[in-house]
């Protein structure tokens, strides 16, 4: 849902990382409205998880250049656990498994961060296992899943459901949901994307990182990127990624070389 | 960016025991002699044959060499430069806790270790050891009630010599290894329990060590003694100031059970480590060993090991009555530059006898972490079962884990099952416990806990939780 009056949730400008000295992302720019739902779409290794973790603040990355506004808050200088704190979501696209930590306590560690931040009250163990059992109907997850470690021998589509059970327990404002749709069979698919539009509202805004049209078949973005060589090359709405569907990213390849030469010559121009 | 400040900062996170008492202090010369075993054995106006235990041991020791099998390295031990007797300086052990110096009551009271009859623990009776002797014990007319002895060794010495004469030495002799003939040569103080046939203690019983001098050897001895039927939980507890030079801790602990008696000893070592690089520290060379003579007795070793420059140490359960049980549950943690060697021996003598090895290892910094086991049936031991289990884990890229498990069996009916693995805290793990709001600590200790949650939930209640802050302590700024 686009309203140009609404707050601005997220605001990326120019943001450019490294991994280890080699350039990632290469300026990336990106506004996030209350309410708006973005989908972003590449080629394998164009960077689109990268975006999300230098996001998050994954301590693998470095930001060489650019900024990240938060609710006006620069959320770069935020340590990640304080960006989850005041309401930034990454349901990660290979969720980690933490043998010995429970899958319950573990949730309630979070939720309860998230409510001290907010100045909610903290939740016992018993009122959170009632929270928490009215949120599995979401992701219509078996509770047995509580009583594990995170994540640990669960499969591939369990994994993205637990990520969005996070969610649903988080209510985060900005979440950014890397491929979650990746690995789910297709009654899976149906009830992820259930949830995530039953946690969308005009206060919140979502990131879909996906390969598919099907997902965007039940969650309908209002804005489509293509991401490519660590930069957004093109926007448009929902029928950019119908178009993508039908030809592919063959047309990026020019578009890339264009782009790097025009860089390449100003660099050059710069020096000499 | 993420960690790395808050790394520097806790990195130098000061270890919180590390204060020296001023105190007056009664100290012999430094050195090691015939004359000083004597000295000591006379300063404690002791029976002739607690004098002759001691010379028979320092002769023995004279003739043994420091074993070099652990994998651990130090320089040489001189122990010609060590006092080998220190004590507070007041007379004779008080008998009511007004009457002892104030300043060692704050200094226990500044371990959380309150003596004074107001603020004592409830339900834990404390015998508090300040260098060589032991100052007071909480309690004692309580336990007396029910027959439970429960003091200081020198003063069991006294009062109940034929026990004493009878225990000690019993299950470690005075020639067992090198550390435990100089144990008994020189030992100070230490606790002793006795449980009288079909007591079940009421109270939880406690020994709080503290090393307060700085070129002090401290050698406690414990002695625990259940008869049958009767059943006891013990914690010892120990910290020291920080020093730059290396102290020398050598303990001995004995433990026997009688029929149907049960001893569950638990242990969270917290001895001064020595700094990032290495500096000071205390070097822990226990010999703990329990014997079930008993049918169907049961010892229980637990231990949480956080501290020291160095520890060697196994404690162990010689299981000679029919199906007796032993165990050992233990975790084991180093940082910067400690070393530890440590693991358990369980000898199965007697038919149906069970043991479990639990054994969980942490290492993080430049530390090395050793889990070192035997496990022997012997011809008698038809039907016996050992199940150990031995689990590494590595923080950082620079720590070292190693397991040494030792089997040795001579009977064809005894089953022996051991499992190991080793696992390593991932920057990713942490990144993904962080990205939900944790923060970086708490996720290292949720995740360090959840690997250590088998041994704690061995540990009395209260010093469960306690182990667990210890151990987060302990990590802070490792993890990186
Ligand atoms: N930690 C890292 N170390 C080395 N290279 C990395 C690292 N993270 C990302 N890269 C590289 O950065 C590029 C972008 O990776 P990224 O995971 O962001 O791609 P993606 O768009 O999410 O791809 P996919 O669609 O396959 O998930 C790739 O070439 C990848 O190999
Ligand atoms: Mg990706």
């Amino acid at each position: 849902m686009i309203r140009s009056d609404a707050p601005v949730l997220l605001e990326i400008r120019d943001l450019r990382a490294s991994v280890e000295d080699q350039p990632i992302l290469k300026g990336v720019s990106l506004t996030i409205r209350a309410g708006e739902i973005h989908a972003v779409m590449g080629r394998n290794g164009s960077g689109k998880s990268t975006l999300s973790k230098v996001l998050a603040g994954h301590p693998a990355y470095r930001v060489t250049g650019g900024s990240v506004l938060y609710r006006g808050e620069d959320l770069l200088a935020l340590q990640p656990e304080q960006r989850a704190r005041i309401g930034l979501f990454l349901g990660f696209q290979y969720p980690i498994e933490i043998p010995g930590v429970s899958n319950l306590e573990f949730l309630r560690v979070a939720t309860n961060a998230r409510r001290q931040e907010q100045g909610s009250e903290e939740l016992d163990t018993f009122a959170f296992e009632d929270l928490v059992r009215e949120r599995l109907q979401v992701v219509q997850m078996d509770p047995a899943f509580l009583d594990r470690s995170v994540n640990e021998g669960f499969s591939g589509g369990e994994k993205k459901r637990n990520e969005i059970l996070q969610m649903a327990l988080l209510e985060p404002l900005v979440a950014i949901l890397d491929e979650t749709d990746s690995g789910l069979d297709i009654d899976a698919l149906r009830i992820v994307a259930g949830g995530v539009n039953q946690l969308a509202s005009a206060d919140n805004a979502t990131l879909l990182i996906t390969h598919y049209q099907r997902l965007l078949d039940v969650i309908t973005p209002d804005y489509v990127h293509v991401m490519a060589a660590g930069r957004i090359l093109r926007t448009g709405g929902k029928e950019l990624a119908l178009e993508l569907e039908e030809s592919g990213y063959d047309w990026v390849d020019a578009e890339i070389e264009r782009l790097e030469s025009t860089s390449a010559q100003r660099i050059t121009a710069e020096v000499g | 960016m993420t960690s790395a400040a808050t790394v520097g900062d806790l990195v130098s996170q000061p270890y919180k025991y590390g204060f020296v008492t001023d105190i007056e202090t009664e100290k012999i010369a430094k050195g090691l002699s015939e004359d000083v075993v004597r000295l000591i054995s006379a300063k404690k106006d002791e029976p002739a044959f607690l004098l002759d235990f001691r010379l028979r041991a320092y002769r023995q020791w004279l003739q043994m060499e420091e074993p070099d099998w652990a994998a651990i390295g130090h320089p040489p031990i001189d122990y010609q430069n060590i006092i080998y007797y220190a004590a507070p300086k007041q007379q004779d052990k008080k008998a009511s806790l007004d009457e002892v110096d104030p300043k060692l009551l704050e200094t226990f009271e500044k371990l959380g270790i309150p003596l004074s009859e107001q603020k004592r623990l409830t339900n834990v009776a404390v015998d508090a050891v300040f260098d060589s002797v032991s100052i007071a014990t909480t309690y004692k007319e309580k336990l007396a009630e029910h027959g439970v002895i429960f003091c200081s060794i020198s003063e069991a010495v006294k009062e109940h010599a034929e026990l004493i004469e009878r225990y000690l030495g019993s299950v470690v002799p005075s020639n067992d290894n090198y550390f435990a003939a100089l144990n008994s040569a020189v030992f100070s103080d230490g606790s002793f329990v006795f449980i009288p046939k079909g007591v079940a203690c009421p109270m939880d019983l406690s020994t709080y060590f503290r090393i307060n001098s700085g070129d002090t050897g401290q050698f406690e001895r414990t002695l625990i003694v259940a008869e049958a039927g009767a059943s006891v939980s013990y914690l010892e507890g120990c910290t020291a100031p920080m020093f730059d030079t290396n102290q020398l801790h050598a303990a001995v602990v004995e433990l026997v059970t009688l029929e149907d008696a049960s001893i569950k000893y638990s242990t969270v070592q917290n001895w001064y480590a020595g700094d990032e690089k290495g500096v000071g520290g205390i070097y822990n060379f226990v010999t703990k060993r329990g014997q079930c003579r008993g049918d169907r007795s049961h010892i229980s070793w637990t231990q949480v090991e956080t501290g020291s420059a160095i520890t060697w140490k196994y404690p162990s359960c010689v299981l000679q009555g029919a199906d007796s049980v032993g165990e050992f549950y233990s975790v084991a943690l180093t940082n910067n530059r400690q070393q530890a060697d440590t693991g358990s021996k369980m000898i199965h003598v007697g038919p149906r006898t069970r043991s479990t090895i639990v054994s969980k290892g942490i290492s993080a910094g430049h530390s090395s972490n050793s889990y070192r086991g035997l496990v022997q049936m012997g011809p008698k031991a038809v039907g016996a079962r050992n199940y150990s289990q031995c689990d590494s884990m590595l923080i950082g890229d620079q720590a070292a884990a190693n397991t040494y498990p030792y089997i040795r069996s001579q009977q064809p009916d005894a089953s022996i099952e051991h499992e190991a693995s080793t696992c390593r805290i991932s920057a990713d793990q942490l990144f993904y416990l962080q990205s939900r709001g944790i923060g970086f600590e708490e996720a290292v200790s949720m995740m360090v806990s959840g690997f250590c949650r088998d041994v704690f939930n061995q540990l009395p209640m209260e010093f469960a939780a306690e182990a667990d802050k210890l151990l987060a302590l302990k990590l802070e700024g490792s993890v990186g």
